[in-house]
């Protein structure tokens, strides 16, 4: 891959399109998916992805037409009933969420073949391009699927902003939400909905089976900077609208490179840069965090016992083996290092090969730090 | 504990009735969780309802704010139906029920008690904002406004719901174990600013656990075990035999206890 | 045997085999595990391809199920990072193993004998060509003999094991106490569920396991009670569903697999509306006579209530029957009138009056 493949976005209209369309197509599934996200129903956009799979093939069915509203619709309908199915499962009988889930989302599935291979084998050999809804081929996004993505995103997005407020609500406290007079079972919907058509409108670039990751992993990401909701959410749409770039881009200049796949190894890399790195949730921080705190602790420790030797031999000599040190810490490998770093500071002074005394100064760290070390969280 | 037993009829609003229920009955599927409750709340008192694990204690508040359907009976707040009279009512869920792990601060989710007078699409302003600072100052959080709340202690968390409920500067409030979880301290302060909604004259009712803090801190009380058992002044109705009716053989238990923290509240050192 | 035949037996063994680990998964709520399972093995079924050359070779089977295992494995240290939720560690982990178990199809799409379109379909159509011969004998399509051997590990494992996956589904606190490791048992399923999937995947393609894992046991989840039940029972309808999907897929000349997802998911809608105590319509007959004769063992206990007091003229009239119980007129006085009926509840002047049988039943009601 080099570089030139990037600047090609700018200069050639084909890559344009498709840059603009995944572009869309990333920032809606990850803004809407973080509301997904922090409601536990990450996987939701995984049944209503495949679920949808049956509608696109009813609809070209009943049309005959490849128009994207329609496609789009049919996906958005089919994916909504799934959902609808789920909670009726759920909610009637005593099948459990995750049971549904996974039933309605390899059954719907299954349909949404039967239905394609049932296209395929039909004579009039019109229904090609169907099945690049399955794994996305965003070589295949044309001017007028960019217009359908950006005005059905932009509708979405419009919606969220406009019911922000709410829509907080009810993902933080629905209960809550009830007793001031909201109808969370409306605004419920309104989400679900809201989420659907982010996931429809990404089928035909990411394809029905990895659509899920679009809506899961931006906005797992963008979580582990920030803990605001006003700056998740467009995070989120930043990470999916890059990955989205990236991958159809890497996906339209190399050859047998299904879309759907390269775009979710993108945004799957930003998720996992993300929890490794991100300042204050990212683990490797933390690592740091809690290395640098273990040091503090052991230094104060082998502090402490220089101070304590001090007491007990007062005047004897004028220091202390660091060999006695060690047989005193619980990490005695860590002692050499740790009187290193506290000379350095000036609050221990060596006094012959190996041995060692606490100065004034480190008299007056000390306290300093027993005093204040009691409320650390 | 003079100071505790203020009867209502020293209040200003003491003709209006806070919380009138009749005839609740809630069902799950087919199994009665409250039979048949009536329940009357006077304003400007702090009541607790108390009663034993499965006594339908948190669905008694859901169903009287609508979170619950009943199968039956009527709910009216200062005279009118609860639909009506939203805006007057305040709410404390449980601390558990929500994800402290959400990317919102205190300030934000203080805010959201202003949420019901602001309706539909509007957004929070600057007088909302001052409203819930002015909050988060009487339950001592102003240094944490800015905090993410999964980063609060258990007792933070809690006064941080008080103080949602705080700025929706309701008439009566309901509370749903607002004393679960938390420190001594937290307990004392949320304890005061309960006391001063009281007596400010309005009607706060809370879901309590501690029988041994009933007398202590409320001044009304409701026993609860699926039917009502008894509901009224805390020193008329917090009795011996009431209290075996609602926890069974459990209460021996019980009352031998306060028993014991009556003597010693007599022998003059009392908490 | 002709090759429908085969196709039929074949099909209603890899649905066995696929619904005896899934019992256990809806049990355990583990349904979504499968799913992401299904999806990733794909990552293991290429590597090991891409090493020994050969679809038939054991190494596959052995690469497939270490691949779940990761999954499994993966899935949980994310959870324990505490940086984000269950659901969301399962959706991070098996789309990325999946894209790269794609990518790599499509790259070498000349020299393996795998598209993208068996990853989701399966190729249990074909399955019949490719047979298995020994000593100059045709012993029968090679699929027919893998997926048997598996269902018949499976169920060999949940017969020596029944106890332990039992104690550990039900409650694990319990069975770690009595020193069987929830979590060996955890793997152990988790293994089996791995092999299942590769086994099946040939046949019917990665996403359409789930629906054979997890229809049949929760169709026979509302149908019994008992786990010895509803294991033979999920067989039996994952038999009938494989078999009816067989032939929907002939009239329609449609893929057979997705053919028997769809029959699977049908029968669980059957089950779902019909079930003899759990369907929907036996619910929805049962509720409206629950409905009616709680209603009429609330009266009894509100009349109780105010039996003897001084509000009992204006509780306990007929015409505030409604208002106060906040009942409209028509289910009010059905109610009203099944109470008279039935002996517990007395009209005198417009006043409702207990009878001894009224209150007894209010003083049951009570009581439980």
């Amino acid at each position: 891959m080099d570089g030139e493949v990037f600047t090609r976005i700018f200069t050639d209209y084909t890559l344009r399109t498709v840059a603009l369309g995944t572009a869309a197509l990333g920032f809606v599934s990850g803004a809407l998916g973080s509301f997904a996200v922090l409601r536990k129903q990450a996987l939701l956009g995984d049944a209503t992805s495949h679920a949808a799979l049956p509608g696109i093939a009813v609809a070209f069915l009943l049309t005959g037409s490849k128009a994207p509203l329609v496609l789009v619709l049919g996906a958005a309908l089919a994916g909504w009933l799934g959902t609808l199915a789920i909670m009726t499962i759920v909610g009637l009988s005593r099948v459990k969420y995750d049971t549904a889930l996974g039933m309605i989302l390899s059954v719907f599935f299954g349909v949404g073949l039967v239905l394609l291979t049932f296209i395929q084998r039909r004579p009039d050999a019109t229904q090609a391009g169907l099945d690049t809804y399955l794994f996305g081929q965003a070589a295949t996004l044309l001017d007028r699927d960019v217009k359908t993505i950006a005005g059905l995103g932009a509708i979405a997005l419009l919606a969220m902003a406009l019911l922000w407020k709410e829509l907080k609500l009810l993902s933080f406290d629905p209960d809550f939400g009830a007793t001031l007079g909201f109808p969370m079972r409306g605004l419920d919907i309104i989400l679900t909905s809201l989420i659907v058509i982010a996931i429809v409108i990404g089928l035909q670039a990411v394809g029905v089976v990895l659509m899920s990751a679009m809506v899961v992993a931006p906005a797992a990401a963008a979580r582990q900077w920030t803990d605001k909701l006003g700056i998740m959410v467009p995070l989120a749409g930043v990470f999916g609208a890059l990955s989205g770039v990236t991958g159809a881009v890497i996906s339209s200049s190399a050859t047998r490179m299904p879309t759907g796949p390269v775009i979710v190894l993108c945004v799957s890399a930003v998720a996992v840069a993300s929890l490794l790195l991100a300042p204050n949730r990212g683990l490797f921080p933390q690592w740091l965090r809690s290395r640098r705190q273990r040091h503090a602790v052991r230094k104060e420790a082998v502090l402490s016992d220089l101070r304590a030797l001090e007491e007990q031999h007062a005047g004897e000599a004028p220091g202390h083996s660091a060999a006695v040190l060690r047989m005193m810490a619980p990490n005695p490998a860590g002692v050499s290092p740790r009187l290193q770093e506290l000379s350095d500071r000036g609050w221990v002074a060596k006094t012959g090969s190996d041995e060692w005394t606490i100065t004034e100064e480190g008299l007056r760290a000390l306290e300093a730090q027993l005093g204040s070390g009691g409320d650390e969280r | 504990m003079p100071e505790t037993s203020r009867r209502a009829d020293a209040n200003p609003k003491a003709d209006s009735t806070a919380v009138e229920v009749a005839d609740l009955t809630v069902a799950y599927r087919d199994k009665p969780v409250l039979w048949d409750i009536d329940l009357s709340v006077p304003m400007g008192v702090l009541m607790a309802i108390v009663g034993p694990n499965g006594a339908g204690k948190t669905t008694l508040i859901r169903s009287i704010l609508g979170l619950v359907r009943p199968t039956a009976g009527q709910v009216r707040i200062l005279g009118k139906p609860y639909a009506k009279q939203r805006r007057l009512v305040g709410y404390v869920p449980q601390r558990g029920s929500v994800d402290w792990d959400f990317p919102t601060t205190v300030l934000d989710v203080v805010i959201m008690g202003r949420y019901g007078e602001l309706g539909w699409i509007r957004r929070p302003g600057a007088a909302e904002r001052r409203a819930a600072e002015e909050a988060i100052e009487k339950v001592g959080l102003t240094d944490l406004a800015d905090r993410q709340v999964g980063q609060l202690s258990g007792g933070q968390q809690q006064r941080v719901f008080l103080a949602r409920a705080l700025v929706q500067d309701s008439l009566v409030y309901f509370m749903d174990e607002p004393f679960q979880g938390v420190d001594a301290t937290t307990e004392r302060a949320i304890i005061d600013i309960l006391r001063t909604l009281r007596d400010e004259g309005k009607a706060v009712i809370v879901v309590h656990h501690d029988l041994q803090t009933v007398e202590e801190y409320f001044d009304w009380v409701t026993l609860l075990n699926v039917q009502r058992i008894a509901s009224g002044p805390v020193d008329e109705v917090f009795t011996d035999s009431n209290l075996r009716a609602a926890y069974g053989g459990r209460a021996a238990l019980f009352s031998r206890e306060l028993a014991e923290q009556r003597e010693r509240a007599k022998g003059g050192d009392g908490p | 045997m002709s090759p429908a035949t085969e196709i039929q037996i074949l099909a209603a063994v890899v649905a066995v085999a696929c619904a005896l680990p899934g019992v256990f998964l809806i049990l355990r709520r583990m349904a979504l595990m499968s799913d992401a399972i299904s999806h990733a093995i794909l990552f293991g079924i290429v590597i090991g391809f891409l090493v020994v050359k050969d679809l038939a070779s054991p190494v596959i089977l052995i690469a497939a199920a270490a691949t779940g295992v990761l999954t499994v494995t993966l899935t949980e240290l994310l959870r324990r990072t505490g940086r984000v939720a269950e659901d969301t560690s399962i959706g991070l982990v098996f789309p990325v193993l999946f894209s790269i178990g794609v990518i790599l199809i499509s790259q070498k799409a000349g020299d393996v004998h795998l598209d993208t379109d068996a990853v989701l379909l399966g190729e249990i159509a074909f399955a019949p060509l490719d047979r298995l011969e020994w000593a100059g004998r045709d012993l029968g399509p090679r699929s027919l003999w893998v997926v048997g051997i598996i269902g018949v590990i499976n169920l060999i494992f949940i017969l020596l094991f029944y106890k332990e996956l039992k104690l550990t589904s039900f409650d694990p606190a319990l069975a770690a106490s009595l020193g069987f490791s929830p979590i060996v048992m955890h793997y152990a399923l988790m293994s089996l569920t791995s092999i299942t999937a590769v086994g099946a995947f040939d046949a019917v393609g990665s996403i359409l396991v789930v629906a054979l894992m997890v229809a049949p046991p929760a169709t026979a989840y509302l149908l019994t009670d008992r786990l010895s039940v509803m294991i033979w029972l999920s067989c039996a309808i994952a038999i009938v569903g494989a078999v009816a999907g067989y032939w929907l897929a002939r009239w329609l000349d449609a893929s057979v697999a997705g053919c028997m997802a769809t029959m699977a998911g049908a029968l669980f809608g059957l089950g779902f509306l019909c079930a003899p105590r759990r369907g929907l319509l036996a619910l929805a007959a049962r509720r409206a006579k629950q409905k009616t004769s709680f209603a009429v063992t609330a009266l009894t206990i509100h009349l109780s209530q105010h039996e003897g007091t001084e509000r009992e003229v204006v509780e306990c009239r007929r015409d505030h029957l409604g208002e106060h119980l906040g009942w409209d007129k028509p289910f009010a006085d059905r109610v009203l009138q099944t109470a008279i009926r039935t002996g517990a509840v007395e009209l005198d002047n417009g006043l409702m009056q207990l009878t001894d049988r009224g209150r007894a039943l209010a003083r049951t009601a009570f009581a439980r």
